[in-house]
This record gives structure tokens, C-alpha cells and sequence, in this order.
């Protein structure tokens, strides 16, 4: 049988009805198109695919049950490596990953794997009939901090293997980003919190409300009997362009305008938090989060423009996401970088209520230079080429530098320069028994590496332990 | 949750509420914040921290209703319950090391003035407080001021009760007769605050400002808080949440700060307006 050059199509919904609701974008294989997908793997002896996986599924292993329909025997090849298939299956950058390794790849697309991935966890959510068994206890405890990707994979691997474990989180409701920053028709918060409560029941407690560095400190974690500290917190502060006017009332910064619609949901009526709605919005930057602050931007009813300083191809931002991003309506204006914010000031009325507010901003058109220290070229402004876009909102989405909170209330934790805790290859810190893995380590990158992080840690953690 | 032990009227728009949260209680310093939610549905907002207990475990919150939020608060009985509550945020008022102070105080303000008069009189310092209302009926605190002041200003805009004027009044009257400080420490609207700065400025005595921006996460994530500094002729980006609340005064832009807390003022108005005829059919 011929093998389809093609990745079979995501079933998605249309980007016209999509670009005005929140519902997920994209629909998910069927069992057909599934089987079908998986067909096309070439189950390679070699498999280079599972080197390009940040946490080494056996993807052919996986692929393989497929093919028979044995969808409950690739879920459980699947977990023995990730602990959270149906978050990964959605935002992984599959094609800078596992798919950029796969052999079919050299000729034709190659195997969808991650939505393979997606497939088979959704199919355990709504089929899966065992029940999660809390392991017997081995008597030791963990305090996991955070409860993004790195913390819940590390709380879970931990859990899995007797420990008890208690994980804090600052906000009211635990997922970290997956819950404030990664938008609902990316990824559905149903699924995250059925992630969280797997979790529960293998005898992990979720501590809400609790900000470690202000409400206990890690040293007072030791106090409390816990043997072992895993550090996620996550990215910190976000990063502004230090230019004029980005104190103007509707100036954001991505994680403001993500958290506002999906923490607090300021994107359903019904709820006390307020987020600025339709008009013109511009968005500065070209990573995912950019793209999710767009396009979340445009479902609230916006024309939304993407400012981005280099060109298409050096935009950081996954393939999909822009892809999605341009069929739904959403204005790429490449080569630009803005230059200042201008606001309405009502000279005669100091309390007309029209004053600070955003009225457009100002960009300069950008050339490509030469390739800088990380190959990528440099933008370079052409000199006179300043123009205006009118706009009601800029969100500034730029990165983030780390939260000063742990660092600056647990003693002998070294960072570095940018911040970032400093940890061996064990994801130990400057700390006895303090692990450290995720954003705090890195800085912003990809849910699948804090995972990696989170469970690297966990066996490291496991190692100290038992010694 | 978290359960309302114990609240009382201080006047007809501000409330005092004591909450079960003896984490928080442990730790609380005069100066920090908390955050709560009142429902599910519910939006995040900051308050001062007015007190704690830790021998019961709670933490005083006293605010003014303002909005869809505090009113939903407010209609909150003893006994009931919150949904979140979050802290200790922010960085404790720096209170080592001075002898004189004096604290100005403005409206609801002053709920958090006082635990920082407190602890000033409690760590031997002589305390003078300024603080203004605007009417006699929206006085709140007096006696507790009065127990940890050498010496009490009373102001009110309309002369209903104490002296009539603004807080700045008696301040600039001190100062110019030669009284010094070692610091001037002043909580309450921006306005107020920002004049504060101006009548202390030409004698050169340190002023420390508490802020209250719009926040959300108040963990130095958001960025909802950002204000600006003027640091040596610089201008510098800062978070309440995670580098405050309390700032140097002489470098806050103060008009920049309340504009910002404007930015939602349509919304909040039509959101209270909603909640309060929510309540009245109910």
C-alpha cells in the first residue's frame, strides 16, 4: 500500500464561526482518521523520533496499538512517559520535536504524532475505566511549588512512587500557565483541572492561596517536615519596550490580558472582572503568547494587528498557531517596531474622561541585518520611515524576567544574571534538597521542557531520598 | 473558604471584617496586602492588611464600598464565608530606626495608617498622626489613633469635626514652625498623597507613600500594578505587588498612578450599579 505523502487534516472549526466564540479550535482525529494516521508510521528500528521528545515517549510504541485499535494500550505507553497526554497532545510543538526527526518526514509530512497523542488521551478521558489507585505510601514528603507543567509532572511522578506530596499554589485555581496564560480554545481548562484532580487521587494535596516566599517560606517548608522541595514558579514580571506612553490606559501586558480572560473568564459576561473589548488592538511580538493574546483579543470582538520587528521567518511563534492566527482574520504587519504610544490629552479638560487612554502608537519600518551571536539577523530601523496605527489597545507581549519572590526570602539560593535559579543537571540548586526546574529555571519556553524539568527532577528527588 | 469571625460597621460605607486565615495571620506585617475573592465568579482585589491576630488566627480587613465588589462584601454576614483569601503580598512598611514620625492619613487611608502608627508606638517612636476625613459621620478609628499617638490631628473638609481644612494644613504648619521628622509616612487617596509629597518637599524629610494600583494576581505576574519612578532624573518601571506598596514618595508620578487606577472606571460603575439592584430584588 502506498503511503499518503500527507498528514491527514485536523478537523477543525470553521475560522470564521471560531474567530467569535471560545470554544476549542481544533476538533480532535476521529477513530478512523486516527487509525488511518497511525498507518502511516513506518515503525523505524532506529525511532528518532522518541529523541526528539523532551520526556522520550515511545512514540512507535504507541502508534503501534493504534493501528490494532488498541487505543487503552497506547494510552498506557503514553503515560508511563508523560504524565499529561491531553496537554501535550494540544500545545507541544510538535513539529520542532518528535515530527521534525520522523523518517517519512524526509520525503513527505511526517506522522502526525502529536495528534496521535491528542487522540489517544481524549479517547482515555471519555472511555479510560480505571480508577487512579493512591500507591502505598513510602513515608517520606515533597513540597512541590507551583502547580504549572513542571510542578504537576513532578507531583505526579513522586505520588506514583509513594511519596507524599503537597503542592502550593499562589492563585485560586491550580494549572499555572496552563490555566492563565494558554487561552480555552487552545486548551480547554476542563482538561487541565481533570489533570489536577487525577493527581488528587493518587493522594496529592493542592494547596490554593498559598505563595511561597510570602505566605511560608521554603525553609519553613523544611520546618514543617517536608524532606525535599521542588521550586516551579514559573516566569515572573513581564517584560515592557521601555518606550513612551506604555503607562496610557490600555496598554496590557500579555499576561494582564491573558489572565484577565483566562483566569478570572473576563471574557464571559457574567463575570466582576473587567477587560477592555473590540476596537483596534495591537499586539507587539511574535511568540505563542503573542498569538494567544491576538487571538483571544480578536474573539473579544477586536481587528487585531500583530506588530513583530523581524520578518515571517523569524517569527518564534509555532507554525500553527500563525497559520490559525492569519485564517482567522488576524493582520501581520512585519518588519515594524513600535517607537512610542500615543494617548489622548484633552489640553482644555484635565478631567475630560477620554484623557490617558490609547488612541494608536507609533512603529518604524525594520530591515534585516546581519545574522547576530544566535544566527538570527538583526533588525535594523530605516531611518524617516516612523508612521502611525490607530488602535484602543496595545498588549506588549515580550517575555518576562523571573519573580523575585523565592529568590529574595530563601537564603544561599543562587541565580543567574537574567534571574533564573541556577541547578546541576540533577535539577538540584545552590540548596541542599531544593530542586529547582520550568520557567524559574529557563526563563519562558515550552510546557513539554518544564515537564522534562519537572520530571527530572522528580527522579532526582527519588534518588536523594533513597540514599 | 475562608470564614468572617467577626464584623462590624465603622461607618455607613466602611466595614471592618476579621477572616480565618492563620497563615496569613502568622506572617502579616503592617504595610502588606492580601487579595481576596468573595465568590466563584468573582474578581481578585487587593486590600491593606489592618491588623492581626494571631493567637485566633485572623486577619482585620477594613474597606469602603465602592464598587460591585465591596458591596458583595459587605452583604457578606458573621459567620459566612469567602471564597479566597491570599497573603501576606508586598514588603512590610520599613519602620527600624526612626524616632519621629509623622503619619498622614486620609479617609479609608487611615484603616491602614493605623497598624503602621502601631507599630511605629510600639517600637518606642514618637508618633504624630494627621488624619482627615471628609464629614464628622465618615470618622472611623479616633480612639485606636488616639492610643498610639502622642499626639492626634483631626481633620475634616467640611469642619464637621476636628479642625476643617485638609491634612496638609497642620502639616505645613509644623514643619514651617520647626518642627522636624524623621520620616513622613502618608496613606490615602493619590491626590492627597501627591500634595502630601509637595507640602514636604521643601524641608526636606523623607516621605514614604503606600499605593494601591488595580492589580490582579498581586504575585508579580500580571504587571497590572506597574507605576513609574523618577530615579535621578530616570524614568523607572516598578510593581506594587512585588517592589511595594510603599514607594518614595518624591519619585512616584502620582498623575500617571491615578489615571491608571481610572482605567476601569465606566465598567466599575455600571458594575456596581448592577450588583446593587441585584440586591434590592432580592
Amino acid at each position: 500500500m502506498a503511503i499518503n505523502p500527507k498528514k491527514h487534516e485536523m478537523p477543525s472549526q470553521d475560522p470564521k464561526v471560531r474567530a467569535h466564540n471560545f470554544n476549542e479550535v481544533t476538533l480532535g482525529y476521529t477513530m478512523q482518521i486516527a487509525v488511518e494516521e497511525a498507518q502511516r508510521c513506518l515503525n523505524c528500528k532506529n525511532s528518532p523520533c522518541v529523541s526528539g521528545c523532551p520526556v522520550n515517549i515511545s512514540i512507535p510504541e504507541f502508534i503501534a496499538h493504534i493501528k490494532e485499535s488498541d487505543f487503552d494500550g497506547a494510552y498506557q505507553v503514553i503515560s508511563r512517559s508523560s504524565s499529561l497526554p491531553a496537554v501535550c497532545g494540544r500545545v507541544c510543538p510538535q513539529e520542532s520535536q518528535c515530527e521534525s526527526k520522523c523518517t517519512l518526514g524526509v520525503k513527505f509530512e511526517p506522522v502526525g504524532i502529536g495528534r496521535l497523542e491528542r487522540f489517544v488521551a481524549d479517547w482515555h478521558n471519555a472511555n479510560g475505566k480505571e480508577q487512579p489507585v493512591m500507591p502505598a505510601q513510602n513515608g517520606h514528603k515533597v513540597a512541590v511549588v507551583g502547580s504549572g507543567p513542571s510542578g504537576l509532572t513532578c507531583a505526579g511522578d513522586l505520588a506514583k512512587k509513594g511519596y507524599k506530596v503537597s503542592v502550593f499554589e499562589a492563585l485560586h485555581t491550580a494549572g499555572g500557565v496552563l490555566v492563565y496564560g494558554i487561552p480555552e480554545f487552545r486548551l480547554p481548562k476542563a482538561i487541565v483541572a481533570k489533570e489536577v484532580e487525577g493527581l488528587k487521587a493518587l493522594g496529592v494535596d493542592v494547596e490554593t492561596n498559598v505563595v511561597i516566599g510570602k505566605t511560608l517560606t521554603i525553609d519553613e517548608l523544611f520546618e514543617q517536615g517536608y524532606e525535599a522541595v521542588f521550586v516551579g514558579s514559573g516566569a515572573g514580571l513581564p517584560k515592557f519596550m521601555g518606550i513612551e506612553g506604555e503607562a496610557y490606559k490600555g496598554v496590557y501586558s500579555a499576561n494582564e490580558f491573558l489572565t484577565r480572560s483566562n483566569l478570572m473568564k473576563a471574557y464571559r459576561d457574567v463575570v466582576d472582572t473587567p477587560i477592555m473589548k473590540g476596537g483596534k488592538v495591537v499586539v507587539v511580538g511574535g511568540g505563542n503568547v503573542a498569538m494567544d493574546a491576538a487571538r483571544t483579543a480578536l474573539r473579544l470582538g477586536a481587528e487585531v494587528t500583530i506588530v513583530y520587528r523581524r520578518s515571517m521567518a523569524e517569527l518564534p511563534a509555532r507554525r500553527e498557531e500563525v497559520e490559525h492566527a492569519e485564517e482567522e482574520g488576524i493582520v501581520f504587519r512585519l518588519l515594524n517596531n513600535p517607537t512610542k504610544i500615543l494617548g489622548y490629552n484633552n489640553p482644555e479638560n484635565p478631567r475630560d474622561p477620554k484623557n490617558g487612554f490609547v488612541t494608536g502608537i507609533e512603529c518604524i519600518r525594520m530591515e534585516l541585518g546581519e545574522p547576530d551571536a544566535k544566527g538570527r539577523r538583526r533588525p535594523i530601523e530605516v531611518p524617516g520611515s516612523e508612521f502611525t496605527l490607530e488602535c484602543d489597545t496595545v498588549i506588549m507581549a515580550l517575555g518576562t524576567s523571573p519573580n523575585p519572590l523565592i529568590k529574595d526570602t530563601t537564603k544561599g539560593l543562587e541565580v543567574n544574571d537574567h534571574g533564573g535559579i541556577i541547578v546541576n543537571e540533577d535539577a538540584l540548586t545552590s540548596r541542599q534538597a531544593v530542586y529547582a526546574g520550568g520557567d524559574a529555571v529557563t526563563g519562558a519556553a515550552t510546557v513539554i521542557l518544564a515537564m522534562g524539568a519537572g520530571k527530572n527532577a522528580a527522579r532526582a528527588i527519588d534518588e536523594y531520598l533513597n540514599k | 473558604m475562608y470564614k468572617i469571625v467577626r464584623k462590624r460597621e465603622l461607618n455607613p460605607t466602611v466595614t471592618q471584617m476579621e477572616i480565618e486565615a492563620p497563615m496569613v495571620a502568622n506572617k502579616a506585617l503592617p504595610g502588606q496586602f492580601i487579595i481576596l475573592r468573595v465568590s466563584e465568579e468573582g474578581e481578585r482585589i487587593p486590600l491593606t492588611v489592618a491588623g492581626c491576630n494571631k493567637a485566633d488566627g485572623t486577619v482585620k480587613i477594613i474597606f469602603q464600598i465602592v464598587g460591585s465588589t465591596t458591596e458583595q462584601l459587605n452583604h457578606k454576614k458573621e459567620g459566612e464565608y469567602i471564597q479566597d483569601f491570599v497573603g501576606p503580598l508586598g514588603r512590610a512598611t520599613e519602620t527600624e530606626g526612626k524616632k519621629k514620625v509623622c503619619i498622614v492619613g486620609g479617609g479609608v487611608g487611615n484603616a491602614i495608617a493605623l497598624p503602621v502608627a502601631e507599630e511605629f508606638h510600639r517600637l518606642g517612636a514618637n508618633v504624630t498622626s494627621i488624619i482627615g476625613f471628609r464629614d464628622k459621620n465618615l470618622v472611623i478609628l479616633e480612639d485606636e489613633f488616639r492610643a498610639c499617638s502622642d499626639r492626634v490631628i483631626m481633620m475634616t473638609d467640611d469642619g464637621s469635626y476636628g479642625r476643617h481644612g485638609n491634612v496638609t494644613v497642620p502639616l505645613k504648619e509644623l514643619l514651617e514652625a520647626g518642627e522636624t521628622f524623621d520620616e513622613v509616612i502618608t496613606i490615602g487617596p493619590g491626590i492627597m498623597m501627591k500634595f502630601v509629597v509637595a507640602t514636604v518637599k521643601p524641608f526636606n524629610i523623607p516621605v514614604t507613600v503606600s499605593m494601591n494600583p488595580i492589580m490582579i494576581d498581586g504575585t508579580g505576574m500580571c504587571g497590572g500594578c506597574r507605576l513609574t519612578l523618577n530615579q535621578n532624573g530616570k524614568k523607572v518601571t516598578k510593581f506594587a505587588c512585588v517592589d511595594g506598596p510603599d514607594f518614595n514618595g518624591y519619585e512616584v508620578d502620582f498623575d500617571e498612578a491615578m489615571s491608571r487606577g481610572r482605567m476601569y472606571f465606566d465598567f466599575e460603575r455600571h458594575a456596581h450599579e448592577a450588583t446593587c439592584n441585584l440586591y434590592k430584588k432580592a
